[in-house]
């Protein structure tokens, strides 16, 4: 059912313009934007062929190449039961500082149909490989800094007991919410014979007074659909494609773990690998109980940009 | 001072969110010390190790791996495109060395065992900045140990074209 709400006067955050009247510069926009930002580094630095996998949600072991940058934009478009659908939005800026660490931003953004667009937070993750070499099974630490208000629907994870009903409010309302939060995750993965499987169990801190710690999961497998690779250069080659599922949802606080009244989905997806240096990925996703949206659809496109951290360094160096 | 279980819970959160700031500062720290090394101190600690000493580090089991694509053209072709693709960026274009990776046309690459290289290619060396490649399948890393093996062969045609 899609609610009737009044679009409200005005953005929030980075969307007002106050020197234009209030008007939102962005409204509606932003996802365009967003992929002008993405083109625009795509005309100024040299790419690199990326081998990403399908998951949008879960983490393997791999970290960005160092000196790199990758540069994501995701979407996803959510059902909403007794509310408006959404559709939430994200870039990433991911760089390689060290074989050892990635570091990664994140700007996040939504609309909600019949409803405002607003900006809704953003992200510092940081993920730090722990061994040297490849192991039976190989551990990264996942710390993530997040400043968001409550209106940010982009499901990048489930935690504690998120439930679809948290997003049904108008964005005005939901906005109102800001939360500054510490995550943590143990990526834990492993690739044999081309399968990867990786398991992330987490648990997130609200730093405001009064919320205990909340936990959740991403699991997810996937393989190339070709292991070997041509030897001429081409975009619909099998290798380029790998194929995947996710599972991902909450495991309730600390004062209540475990599966219930939390939600969980279940959802198949898909990257393809171009020799460009571009990776596009689609995954559409299937809440697993009534807590959960019926259905989210995600995709996105990104690059990678080899050499940005030289590039900048001899840029910083001629200033 | 009471030790009630929620003062216990409490400073165990504590703790955590300490020891949690603590890991993510610490490679910021560990970049900031190393970023004070004199370009003389950082020559020296990178002649003091072979860049290619990770090669030897190989276990015989690793060593003894035999390539499934020894002298297959079309694998030295796949492989060339997956070098190009993934490697050049840090070893150049003709794995001449770059600013970042060694050449891989040297003598201890060229003589090392294919299952060492693979070995090398699967584990990376992470300390030294070489990613680990074992996103990439097991037949397009051998792919990639039959090109480099190739590079020996090219390199002599070429020695005997030359004048």
């Amino acid at each position: 059912m899609q609610l009737e709400t009044r679009r409200p006067p005005m953005c929030t955050y980075l969307l007002r313009v106050p020197s234009r009247g209030r008007k939102c510069l962005l409204r509606g926009r932003a996802p365009v934007l967003s992929l002008f930002v993405l083109l625009g580094f795509a005309f100024f630095a040299s790419h690199a062929r990326a081998q990403e996998s399908p998951y949008i949600v879960t983490y393997d072991h791999y970290l960005e190449e160092p000196g790199n940058l990758d540069v994501e934009y995701f979407s996803t478009f959510g059902t909403q039961r007794e509310a408006n659908d959404f559709h939430a939005f994200w870039m990433e800026f991911e760089y390689g500082a060290k074989a050892w660490w990635t570091t990664e931003f994140y700007f996040d953004a939504q609309t909600t149909f019949h409803d405002r667009t607003l900006f809704t937070g953003f992200r510092w993750e940081n993920r730090l490989r722990v061994l040297q070499r490849e192991h039976f099974i190989n551990p990264v630490i996942y710390v993530e800094y997040e400043q968001k208000n409550g209106a940010d629907k982009i499901l990048k994870e489930v935690e504690g007991h998120d439930v679809e009903s948290d997003y049904a409010d108008p964005n005005l309302a939901l906005s109102q919410e800001h939360d500054h939060e510490l995550e943590f995750k143990l990526l834990l993965s492993k690739t044999f014979k081309g399968w990867n499987v990786a398991v992330n169990p987490l648990a997130g801190k609200n730093l405001s007074a009064g919320h205990s710690w909340e936990f959740g999961y991403a699991m997810g497998a996937s393989h190339p659909l070709a292991l070997m690779a041509s030897p001429n250069r081409c975009n619909f080659c099998r290798e380029n494609f790998i194929a995947g599922i996710e599972m991902y949802g909450g495991l309730g606080d600390a004062d209540s773990f475990g599966l219930h009244d939390t939600s969980h989905y279940l959802a198949p997806a898909l990257a393809w690998n171009l020799p460009s240096g571009w990776t596009l990925r689609l995954s559409p996703g299937f809440g697993l109980n009534p807590n959960s949206h019926t259905f989210i659809l995600r995709w996105g496109v990104s690059r990678e940009f080899a050499g940005f951290g030289e590039a900048v360094r001899q840029f910083l160096g001629r200033l | 001072m009471k030790f009630t279980l929620r003062n216990c819970v409490e400073y165990l959160q504590t703790a955590t969110l300490l020891t949690a700031s603590f890991t993510g500062l610490l490679p910021i720290c560990a970049c900031m010390v190393s970023a004070k090394d004199s370009p003389e101190q950082q020559a020296q600690a990178k002649h003091e190790e072979s860049v290619y000493a990770e090669i030897a580090k190989a276990p015989e089991k690793a060593r003894s791996q035999r390539n499934p694509f020894e002298n297959d053209p079309d694998a030295i072709a796949a492989g060339s495109k997956l070098f190009a693709q993934h490697c050049a960026e840090c070893h150049g274009n003709m794995a001449e060395g770059g600013k970042k990776g060694p050449s891989l046309r040297e003598e201890e690459v060229q003589d090392a065992a294919p299952g060492a290289l693979f070995w090398v290619l699967t584990n990376g060396v992470v300390r030294r900045g070489m990613p680990v490649w074992s996103k990439l399948p097991e037949p397009q890393r051998w792919q990639i140990v039959s090109f480099l093996k190739s590079l020996r062969e090219t390199e002599h045609v070429s020695s005997l074209n030359s004048p």
